[in-house]
């Protein structure tokens, strides 16, 4: 190939191409190595994430956020962020004590707000959603008390909804944190859930709720509500279940 | 058979060399979380004595996963070579160990033993030997693999230039495509992970990356690392496929929730080679792997996580493939749990890899809920590098956008070539050279990206 001549370019070219992508791109060089101010940004970034993963759930935050609505609490088997972390079975279980906390009932969905792998998420965007969902579900929807669950994994609303008697869950659960989120809420409908049997594919799911940058909080539940009602009619969730209000991530 | 050792006053038994090896293995959460680990660290050590004592043959002899119902193990045994096999055929695992270190295994004399050795008898002796013993051998080793560009001779380090974007935005790829040549990155293959497996998006992708690549003469592929089915079909619509992407796991159920079957990858390897696209090589496969992704898809029959995770090399050396690295730290922390797991897991991949004759690289990297940082980053690169890994994967100032994950960064390949004197892939450098990007030392050249012609692609794409 012949030589290209260096010429004169743009010196707007970086921030012109920083407006199409996120990347850490044109970050310069000290040595081989990252400028002081991009690697602080860096650590900055992952510390915010890490501290999300780490930060204590605090259910009564929450359950004064759910002002009027009857929550329960509940925690599951795994007993502390190391275990959990590192025992997903443990996190989609009970623990057997709280089990017996669960009212049984007649109800038709139960929303289970659950730290997942951000407290964060779950402390700023969970209880606007359940209170923006159950807004838009009709008066036929026999709703259950608000479950608060620790240490939890999705699957554990299978096991909760089984012991309430809950023909739907709902899970809305704080997201693994990226770094540029660490307060990204994600949703879960499973229809008829059975602890153990059902799987990633019976469920679907709402991700990125995080307003403003993320779903708003209107346009998730008005998703989640659609789902809901479709799921009914259909007597199943996952991937047979369409989503017509616009494409689901994930 | 069961196996026994007498450690500490107390006399162990293992009941099967399934348990033996998951029971010798070094402490990660996988194992744990699969009820498989060690019950205590000198339960752990008792196995390594016993595991010594096995003779290889044993792994011929007692499949861990039956011949009859998994695919994985009829390659394994009857692909088995044993001719190749010979000068080790005596050995146990503790003298295969010894054996390894000697100087009597010099590159030439592992690269033949490479087709008489099975995935189990590698994990078996990695799991006797240290963090540096597993540098000291692999670095033994050399797999030279070729298609555009030639990848793992000695003295050279190639990288995956990752130019992820959260919905495939041909702009932002191209963001982060150009930032990434310009810091000499590329060589082993510009790829992607698109957002989606439609392929339409797939498609575009490749014009893409197949359009830079012609335009400025890159030698170099690109790949798009999309199901093999959509490569196939790709293939068949006369889509600009380099190689063919596809994850790999250790057993047949495990590729099986993968949508895949040896059947499958057999047709699109004869379907890539035939596009003969290469210039100085056939290689046209790439696999991608990691710990840990048996125990997931529950499709692990109860064998350890970094011994499954030796025999889906199996799986990709059937295809000479170009590339094949583990996504190593990328699973989470219920299979590797911090920094001092992932690293041992990376070593252990690595000289799998290798001993087994694979073009091996790594995705060095972690997740945000590991315990983790890019101190361990730089310790694994550095360790790896010394290893001789054939390339490394790097992203964007080390942080992928559409994975939402932590992996090498540009400069931390610069970094790794500059301490230990590795250059690129001979034709890629020739290709910097030519674009003006190597100063007199032969490092990329640090220049003002503003003022040079690459940054076309940006301008073009973002205009």
């Amino acid at each position: 190939m012949t030589h290209l001549p260096v010429h004169g370019g743009d010196p707007a070219l970086w921030p012109a191409l920083r407006r199409h992508t996120q990347a850490r791109i044109g970050l310069g060089r000290a040595g081989a190595a990252l400028p002081t101010r991009h690697r602080l940004e860096l650590q900055a970034a992952h510390a915010a994430a890490r501290d999300a993963v780490h930060a204590p759930f605090a259910p009564d935050t929450v359950a004064a956020a759910l002002t009027g609505t009857p929550t329960v609490r509940v925690r599951s088997a795994a007993p502390d962020r190391l275990t959990y972390l590192q025992r997903p079975d443990l996190g989609r279980r009970l623990h057997p004590i709280d089990r017996s906390h669960l009212p049984l009932g007649e109800w038709d969905v139960v929303f289970v707000i659950a730290d997942g792998l951000s407290s964060r998420a779950v402390h700023e965007h969970a209880a606007a959603m359940v209170h923006a969902t159950a807004a838009r579900l009709a008066d036929t929807w026999r709703i259950a008390p608000v479950v608060l669950a620790e240490q939890a994994r999705v699957a554990l609303g299978d096991d909760i909804a089984h012991a309430m008697g809950a023909t739907a869950v709902v899970v809305l659960v704080g997201e693994r944190p990226g770094m540029s989120a660490a307060d990204s809420l994600g949703a879960y409908l499973t229809h008829d859930p059975h602890p153990g049997v059902t799987t990633d594919a019976d469920r679907n799911c709402l991700s990125n709720i995080r307003p403003p940058l993320g779903l708003t909080y209107e346009t998730a539940a008005t998703k989640l509500a659609t789902l809901l009602d479709r799921a009914r009619e259909l007597g199943r969730s996952g991937v047979e279940l369409k989503d017509d209000t616009g494409a689901l991530p994930g | 058979m069961s196996y026994t050792s007498v450690l500490g006053g107390h006399r162990h038994r293992f009941e099967n060399l399934a348990r033996l090896l998951a029971a010798a293995s070094p402490e990660r959460s996988g194992d744990r979380l699969a009820g498989l680990a060690a019950r205590s660290a000198q339960e752990r050590v008792a196995a390594r004595w016993a595991l010594a004592e096995v003779p290889l043959t044993a792994f011929l002899t007692e499949p861990l996963i039956p011949y009859e119902s998994d695919d994985v193990t009829r390659l394994i045994l009857d692909g088995h070579d044993t001719e190749a096999f010979a000068p080790v055929a005596g050995l146990t695992v503790g003298e295969f160990r010894e054996w390894l270190l000697s100087e009597r295994a010099d590159a030439a004399t592992l690269a033949a033993l490479a087709p008489g050795l099975t995935p189990e008898m590698v994990a078996a002796v990695s799991k006797l030997m240290g963090n540096a013993d597993l540098v000291a051998v692999a670095r033994k080793v050399r797999v030279v693999t070729a298609f555009r560009s030639t990848i793992g001779l000695p003295g050279r380090l190639a990288t995956r230039l990752q130019p992820n974007h959260p919905t495939d935005d041909p702009a932002g790829v191209a963001a982060a495509l150009l930032d990434g040549l310009l810091l000499g990155s590329g060589d082993a293959v510009i790829g992607i992970n698109p957002a989606t497996d439609s392929p339409r998006a797939v498609r575009d992708l490749l014009e893409l990356l197949d359009g830079v690549i012609r335009r400025y003469a890159i030698p170099t592929q690109s790949c798009v690392l999309c199901h093999v089915t959509t490569s196939v079909d790709l293939m068949e619509r006369g889509a600009p496929v380099d190689l063919v992407f596809q994850s790999v796991a250790g057993t047949q159920a495990a590729n099986a929730s993968f949508g895949v079957t040896l059947g499958l990858l057999d047709e699109a390897y004869e379907a890539a080679l035939s596009l003969d696209r290469g210039t100085v090589g056939r290689n046209v496969m790439y696999f991608e792997t990691g710990q840990g992704s048996a125990l997931s898809a529950d499709a692990h029959h109860g064998v350890d996580q970094q011994t499954v995770e030796a025999r889906a090399y199996a799986v990709a050396r059937r295809y000479d493939p170009l590339l094949v690295n583990t996504v190593v730290g990328f699973i989470g922390p219920e299979y590797l749990y911090d920094g001092r797991q992932i690293l041992r897991a990376a070593l252990e991949d690595h000289f799998c890899g290798k001993l087994l004759g694979l073009p091996m690289g790594l995705d060095i990297c972690y997740t945000n809920h590991a315990d983790a940082d890019d101190d361990d980053v730089a310790t694994m690169l550095t360790m790896l590098g010394v290893a001789g890994a054939s390339f490394v994967i790097c992203t964007p100032g080390g942080d992928d956008i559409m994975l939402n994950y932590q992996s090498a960064s540009y400069h931390d390949a610069l970094y790794l070539r500059e301490v230990l004197g590795l250059r690129p892939a001979p034709e890629f450098e020739a290709w910097l050279a030519s674009i003006g990007l190597l100063d007199e030392g032969g490092q990329i050249r640090e220049i003002s990206s503003e003022a040079h012609p690459l940054t076309a692609i940006g301008r073009d794409l973002a205009a």
